[in-house]
C-alpha cells in the first residue's frame, strides 16, 4: 500500500473518483441528456421528449441496430474461434517464431481502422476475390480489427493454465481432442468469454473501417450515428448512441454472468 | 476394517481383497535414458529397473533429474536416447494417453470444473468405458480412499488431504499398470503428510501388485514407503538399493548425507578380518572395528559412516569406542541431540530425552556396534 493514512487514502479516492467521473461519466451524461432533449440552447437542455427514441426504434435506425448486432456477433464469434485456435497452436512452438506470430496478430490493432478498411477495399475490389460492396467485407473488416484482442485474451488464459491439468488428463487416457474439449477449453472459459465480450464491444463501436467498406444494404449503427451527426440531427444521433450502449451493455452483462459462473468453481 | 482419520475428518477404508487383486502391476525399465533440455543434459544414461508390485522411490536434490525420469515414463519428456519399457512393452515412442499409467502430481491437478465423482470417472470416460462399469469403478475407488461421501463436491470444497485422496482415486480408477507419484505430499502440511504417508503405505498393502514410482525430495517419505530407493545426483544414478540397507550401509558419501543425518569420520584401514566382513580402522589414537563392504587395503583412507542414533554415550572405555568432547547438547522434545568433537571433526549423536544431559566441554566415551557403522569411499561433499 503506497499511502498508509486513512484520510490520505480517502482524499486520493475522492480525487480519482472525480477525475474518472469527468472523463468517463460526462460524455455519457451529455449524450443521455441530448437523447431526451427537445432543444439545447443554454447550459442545460429543455423541452424533454422521447421522440428521438421513437425515431430510433423505427425505420432505418432499428435496422442499423440489428445490423450492428449481427455484425458484432458474427465477427466476434469468428475472432474468438480463430484466436483460440491460434493461441492453442502457437503455445507449443519455439519462443522466437511465437513472438513473430504475436506481432503478426497484433499488427491490425496498431494500424488506424480507416487504413485497415482502405487496405481491404483495395485488396478485395478485384477478382479473384471480389468482396467490395458485400456484407462479407464489413464482417471481415471487423474480424481483422478485433481478432488481435481475442488472441491476446486467450493466450493470456492459456499462459496461466498449469500444464499439470492437461498432462494428468493425457496420462488418464484422454486423446488430444477429448482433452481439449473436456479440460483445456473449460479451464480457459473465463478468458474465452472475456475475449468474446471485448470483441463484441469493439465491433459494436467500430466506425473507421466500416465507413470505408460498408455497402448500402449493410449500414451499422455507428455509421448511422455518424451520418445523423453529419446532417446535424444530434439528438437523434444521441438516442441511437444510447440504444447502442444499452444493447452492448445487455449482451456484455449476459457474457459476464456466464464468465462468473465458469470462474466460481 | 482399518480406518485412519486425518485432521480434515475424512476417513479411509480398506478395500476388499477382490478389489485389491484387480490392479496388476508391471515392471518399469529405464535403459540408458538420456534427456536434455536445449543442450543441458538433465538425465544422463540413466538405467534402472523397478520390479512389478514394488514401490521405488526416486530421490535427490533439486535438479537431480528425478522428476524428469518420472515424466519420461509418463511420456511428457522425450528421451534423446535410450528406451523405456513397461513390462514387455517399449513405450518410448507411445503417446502419453496410450501408456495406461496413473499419475498423481504435487498440486493434485483435480479438474476444478468437475465434481469429485466426475474427476474420478474422467479416465474411464476418456477411454469410452461402459457407463455401468464407470459407476461401479468410481464407487470402488472413492471407497478405497475414504472419499465416498464427498462424491458430489467440487475440488475447491475439499482440503488438501482430501484432494490428494481424490487424485489417487482418479489415478487408480483406470487400473493403471504403474502409478507415478510426483512429490504427491509436498503441498500438505506436516501432520497431514505423516497421515498420508501411512495411508499410502496401507493402500499399497491393499494393492500389492501395483508398481509405484515415487518421486520425492523427502528422504523420510522414501524410507517409510519404498521397498527400494534410487538416489540421483546431477542426472545420474548415485546409489540404489533396498531402503533399509541403503540407509544402514550407504554406498557413497552423497547417499549417506542425503538419506538422513550421517557422521562421516576420516579413518585409515589398519587390518581386514579374514572373513572380509569387518575391518579395523584407526581414528587418531583409537582402533575401531567396523563393517566393511568396500575392497580396501591396509593403509587406505576412507570415511567411517555412523548414524547419530547408532552412537552411544558410555561412562568408561569400551571395546569399540573413542573419546570425544561435548560441544552442545540440545533437548528437542522426543530426543536429545548432542554435538561432539573428535579428532577435529564434529559429530552428532542422539540420545533418549530421559538420559542425563552431558556437560558442555566435558570429555565422554562414545561407542558403537561394528555392524551399525560402515566404511565408504571418500569423495567431495555435495551441496
Amino acid at each position: 500500500m503506497l499511502v498508509w493514512s486513512r484520510a490520505a487514502r480517502r482524499m486520493i479516492w475522492a480525487v480519482g473518483g472525480l477525475v474518472a467521473a469527468i472523463i468517463y461519466g460526462a460524455p455519457i451524461i451529455v449524450i443521455a441528456l441530448a437523447s431526451i432533449a427537445g432543444h439545447w440552447n443554454g447550459a442545460w437542455p429543455n423541452d424533454f421528449t422521447l421522440r428521438h427514441y421513437g425515431n430510433a426504434l423505427t425505420g432505418d435506425s432499428a435496422r442499423q441496430l440489428r445490423t450492428s448486432l449481427e455484425t458484432g456477433a458474427i465477427a466476434s464469434v469468428f475472432a474468438v474461434l480463430s484466436g483460440t485456435w491460434a493461441a492453442l497452436a502457437l503455445r507449443k512452438i519455439a519462443p522466437l517464431p511465437r513472438r513473430l506470430f504475436d506481432l503478426f496478430f497484433f499488427m491490425p490493432s496498431a494500424v488506424p481502422s480507416v487504413s485497415v478498411g482502405l487496405g481491404l477495399l483495395v485488396a478485395f475490389s478485384q477478382p479473384p476475390v471480389l468482396l467490395n460492396g458485400t456484407t462479407l467485407i464489413v464482417i471481415l473488416a471487423h474480424f481483422v480489427l478485433i481478432s488481435a484482442f481475442s488472441y491476446g485474451n486467450i493466450s493470456a488464459g492459456l499462459a496461466r493454465l498449469r500444464p499439470d491439468y492437461e498432462q494428468v488428463a493425457e496420462s488418464l487416457g484422454a486423446r488430444p481432442a477429448y482433452k481439449l474439449w473436456r479440460v483445456t477449453l473449460p479451464l480457459i472459459l473465463p478468458y474465452i468469454v472475456g475475449a468474446l465480450s471485448l470483441s463484441f464491444a469493439l465491433s459494436m463501436g467500430e466506425l473507421g473501417a466500416t465507413e470505408m467498406v460498408y455497402p448500402p444494404g449493410w449500414v451499422t449503427l455507428p455509421v448511422g450515428i455518424f451520418a445523423l451527426s453529419d446532417r446535424g440531427a444530434i439528438f437523434d444521433a444521441a438516442a441511437l448512441t444510447m440504444l447502442l450502449v444499452a444493447g452492448t451493455f445487455a449482451i456484455l452483462l449476459a457474457l459476464v454472468r456466464i464468465s462468473n459462473r465458469a470462474t466460481v468453481r | 476394517m482399518l480406518t485412519i482419520a486425518d485432521r480434515d475428518g475424512a476417513a479411509s477404508v480398506a478395500p476388499s481383497a477382490t478389489q485389491a487383486a484387480e490392479v496388476a502391476g508391471s515392471s518399469i525399465d529405464f535403459e540408458d535414458v538420456t534427456v536434455s533440455y536445449g543442450g543441458t543434459v538433465v538425465l544422463d544414461r540413466f538405467s534402472l529397473s523397478v520390479a512389478p508390485g514394488e514401490i521405488l522411490a526416486l530421490i535427490g536434490p533439486s535438479g537431480s533429474g528425478k522428476t524428469t525420469a518420472l515424466r519420461a515414463v509418463a511420456g511428457f519428456v522425450r528421451p534423446a536416447s535410450g528406451r523405456i519399457r513397461i513390462g514387455e512393452q517399449d513405450i518410448t515412442d507411445i503417446p502419453p494417453y496410450a501408456r495406461g499409467l496413473g499419475m498423481v502430481v504435487q498440486n493434485y491437478a483435480l479438474f476444478p470444473h468437475m465434481r469429485v465423482d466426475q474427476n474420478v470417472a474422467f479416465g474411464l470416460r476418456a477411454q469410452n468405458a461402459d457407463p455401468a462399469l464407470i459407476a461401479t469403478r468410481v464407487g470402488e475407488c472413492l471407497e478405497l480412499v475414504g472419499m465416498s461421501s464427498f462424491a458430489r463436491r467440487y475440488p475447491a470444497q475439499l482440503s488438501g488431504g482430501q484432494q490428494q485422496r481424490v487424485a489417487i482415486a482418479r489415478a487408480l480408477a483406470i487400473r493403471p499398470r504403474v502409478l507415478l507419484l510426483d512429490e504427491p505430499l509436498s503441498a500438505l502440511d506436516a501432520q497431514i503428510r505423516r497421515n498420508m504417508v501411512e495411508e499410502l503405505g496401507r493402500l499399497h498393502r491393499d494393492l500389492p501388485n501395483l508398481t509405484v514410482l515415487y518421486v520425492t525430495h523427502d528422504q523420510s517419505e522414501a524410507l517409510t514407503l519404498a521397498d527400494r530407493i534410487a538416489i540421483l545426483r546431477d542426472g545420474r544414478l548415485n546409489a540404489f538399493g533396498p531402503s533399509r540397507s541403503l540407509y544402514q550401509a550407504p554406498t557413497s558419501r552423497f547417499a549417506a548425507e542425503f538419506l538422513g543425518r550421517a557422521n562421516l569420520l576420516p579413518v585409515t584401514v589398519s587390518q581386514l578380518d579374514a572373513d572380509g566382513v569387518l575391518a579395523r580402522v584407526r581414528l587418531g589414537e583409537h582402533s575401531l572395528s567396523v563393517r566393511c563392504e568396500l575392497q580396501l587395503a591396509p593403509g587406505h583412507g576412507c570415511l567411517l559412516c555412523i548414524r547419530p542414533h547408532a552412537l552411544r554415550l558410555a561412562d568408561l572405555p569400551t571395546g569399540n569406542g573413542f573419546r570425544a568432547t561435548v560441544e552442545t547438547a540440545l533437548w528437542q522434545g522426543d530426543t536429545q541431540n548432542v554435538t561432539l568433537r573428535v579428532e577435529g571433526v564434529a559429530l552428532n549423536l542422539t540420545v533418549s530425552p530421559s538420559q542425563a544431559m552431558p556437560e558442555r566441554g566435558s570429555a565422554v566415551w562414545v561407542d558403537f556396534a561394528p555392524h551399525e557403522a560402515t566404511l565408504i569411499a571418500d569423495e567431495p561433499a555435495h551441496g
